[in-house]
């Protein structure tokens, strides 16, 4: 059977999966909707978190990003994971004892103001939103791939499945979704990467493989190998990087506290039964997402290593196109390979330097991965599902925080106060619908590039919601007019750096330019430490918050009581 | 207040934060520390493959991070029984009223 057969087989087989868990577990009520009645076990809550976390980038993008960062990529691998310790310990126990729907709803509540409210749910919408886009382009990227359907009618087939299940069931859906869509795509981001250990260092944990020995009996540690041919062919060490230390320290920082702030992993803690739970939820989660995240580096560190071998030939003076291996003809129809004979030898080479003929999208390095290695066409299609699931996921639950920052929110506790419990579930589906095709319009015309967008998300998260939520919990004295001043300072510095350099003056984006040295990639953080500065200046020269609140402060500080998750 | 005293809040909050604080320097110590502002200083020491530097930057913060959460989730088990907060559903019945009823609209 040839590849695309397999890959339509398998692909259909997940999605007849997720319709499947979608009609069994439809939602009844709001409390449904929202957070899955909030009887989710831990464990299975951990790997839906999982799910909803790692995205399309997580999958598809990381392990190319890393690929071709090296050291630099270990930004991406703690910070995506770091921030689970935040949560662990300074948010998920304590806004699952407040035990409302939402980020805004804390917010509003805590702060005592309908403005706060305001301000929370624009930015949870805006970065959802920013968040979604890049998920569907990701489904786009592998339907042209591996279907050979354009990416117009891959985004369209991708956001027709996600609209079933999100629509229908709600968090509830989304959830029990999300845990057979972990066990697809972890099970995809596996199976190849010990395989290709195996072949290449006869290690079958890939974690250890690449700190071995190469298997070809040259007694070569792998490392020192890439690093010996990124100097030869004029890279930059593979284990050292290129970025400067503030950078790094600074891109790590935001990433992780964006993670911890982003309005769609918090909700995740919502749906346990109790305290006890969301905090053994967010150990689960990061052992399902470590699982993973460790295998990147060494899935990427492989991939480099066999990608330069194959395209420079075993002599490293390259490889005749005429015999170029299919892989590479394959992803020459996408556009996302190109070469061009510049010394007209007819052989295609790889370099850092003017050497070079190739042009390669880090973004194929996981999905090429397979057929590089010559894995069987089965692996080759898993990996296909594997990466439709991780977009699929992440982006239903992306919908589910647009849909309930809408309808209730904005609506239940903004606009119109007085719908019942029916006409608000209505209200969200109907809200979940609009944001699908939303999304969908966003996948298809995608604002700039994927990876921009995506800082974005995490530097707006870093910069308003985290230090509100933690002022909020932490000082019982906190007030709304230094919480609000706090998130718009820091909120309003982090995008206009973001814009000035992404988009306003994108040729100026460079390190003698950037405030510090800190790219915008990492200038949330000093948008997080503005807010808190600036909150807690506020905050000093207003009056102090109400008793109730403060009371209401010392009450989720300790788990007894906990109730549900509630709406009013 | 669901604490048998005053003193017993204000306890219990302290040695939870103390706890956090010990995690999260932990926490900086191994992702900040080990995986950035040290690095070069650890990549001279070699384990296998592997400068340590790098490892710890791509693959030991992700294990301590691990580590951390499943000791904090363990002890502050342990220091909601001793003072006597934590859930379950012999005491639920006589719990306090929850926040909603307190606080809610």
């Amino acid at each position: 059977m040839d590849i695309q057969t397999l890959t339509f087989i398998i692909v259909g087989m997940t999605f007849a999966l997720y319709i499947g868990i979608a009609i069994w577990s439809r939602a009844g009520s709001t409390n449904d909707f929202y957070v899955a009645g909030g009887g989710v076990h831990p464990l299975a809550n951990g790997m839906a978190t999982a799910a909803d976390w790692m995205s399309a980038a997580s999958f598809i993008s990381m392990a190319g990003l890393i690929s071709f960062m090296g050291y630099d990529g270990a930004v991406y691998l703690m910070g995506w994971t770091g921030g689970y310790v935040l949560l662990a310990l300074c948010l998920a126990p304590y806004l699952r004892k407040f035990g409302k729907f939402t980020v805004p709803a804390f917010i509003g509540d805590r702060y005592y103001s309908q403005t706060a409210r305001t301000v929370a749910v624009i930015c949870a919408i805006f970065v959802s939103f920013t968040y979604v886009a890049g998920q569907m382009r990701g489904v786009g990227v592998v339907f042209s791939r591996f279907l050979e359907v354009d990416v117009t009618t891959g985004v369209i087939i991708g956001m027709g499945i996600v609209f079933f299940y999100a629509v229908l069931g709600g968090m509830k859906g989304i959830t029990y979704t999300q845990v057979a869509q972990y066990c697809v795509l972890i099970f995809a981001y596996l199976v190849p990467a010990i395989f290709i250990s195996v072949m290449m260092t006869g290690n079958v944990i890939p974690q250890i493989g690449f700190g071995s020995e190469l298997a070809d009996g040259s007694g070569t540690y792998l490392l020192d190998k890439l690093d010996g041919l990124s100097a030869e062919l004029g890279f930059t060490e593979y284990t050292s990087g290129t970025k400067s230390t503030i950078d790094v320290f600074f891109i790590t920082a935001a990433l992780m506290v964006g993670t911890a702030g982003l309005p769609h992993v918090i909700v995740r803690f919502f749906t346990v039964p109790k305290v006890r739970d969301a905090r053994k939820s967010a150990g689960w989660a990061l052992l399902f997402i470590a699982l993973l995240y460790t295998t990147a580096p060494a899935i990427a560190s492989f991939a480099r290593v066999n990608m330069i071998d194959t395209i420079n030939g075993p002599d490293a003076q390259g490889t005749a196109y005429t015999e170029a291996p299919s892989w590479i003809t394959n992803w020459e129809k996408t556009g996302l390979i190109s070469w061009e004979d510049k010394n007209e030898d007819g052989k295609m080479f790889y370099s850092g330097d003017d050497r070079n003929e190739m042009k390669i999208d880090r973004d194929i390095m996981v999905l090429a991965n397979p057929e590089i290695a010559d894995l069987p066409a089965w692996v080759i299609a898993l990996v296909a599902a594997g990466g439709i699931a991780a977009a699929l996921s992440t982006s239903a639950g992306l919908l589910l925080v647009i849909s309930t920052s809408v309808s209730h929110d904005l609506l239940k506790r903004n606009l119109m106060p007085n719908i019942s419990e029916k006409q608000e579930l209505t209200y969200a589906r109907i809200a979940s619908a609009v944001a699908v095709c939303v999304a969908g319009y966003l996948g298809i015309n995608p604002p700039g590039f994927v990876a921009q967008v995506v800082a974005f998300a995490f530097g707006l998260a870093a910069s308003s919601f985290f230090p509100a939520i933690i002022m909020g919990i932490f000082s019982k004295r906190m007030n709304k007019e230094g919480a609000i001043a706090g998130m718009l300072s820091g909120i309003t510095f982090t995008a206009a750096y973001i814009i000035y350099f992404k988009f306003i003056n994108p040729a100026g984006n460079v390190p003698e330019n950037w405030l510090f040295g800190i790219s915008p990639e990492g200038i949330g953080t000093l948008g997080m430490v503005i807010n808190f500065v600036v909150a807690m200046a506020v905050a000093r020269v207003t009056t102090e918050s109400p008793q109730d609140v403060q009371e209401m402060v010392a009450n989720i500080r300790f788990p007894k009581g906990a109730g549900e998750a509630t709406a009013h | 207040m669901s604490f048998e005293s005053e003193n017993h809040a204000e306890a219990y909050w302290k040695e939870n934060l103390r706890l956090m604080f010990t995690l999260l320097s932990i926490w900086a110590l191994v992702s900040f520390g080990c995986g950035i502002l040290f690095v070069d200083e650890l990549n001279a020491i070699r384990v296998g493959g592997f400068k340590l530097g790098f490892w710890f930057a791509q693959q030991g913060a992700i294990y301590v991070f691990l580590v951390l959460i499943a000791v904090y989730a363990y002890k502050m088990n342990q220091l909601d029984r001793k003072y006597n907060v934590h859930e379950d559903h012999d005491e639920a019945e006589e719990a306090e009223p929850v926040l909603e009823e307190k606080f809610g609209q």
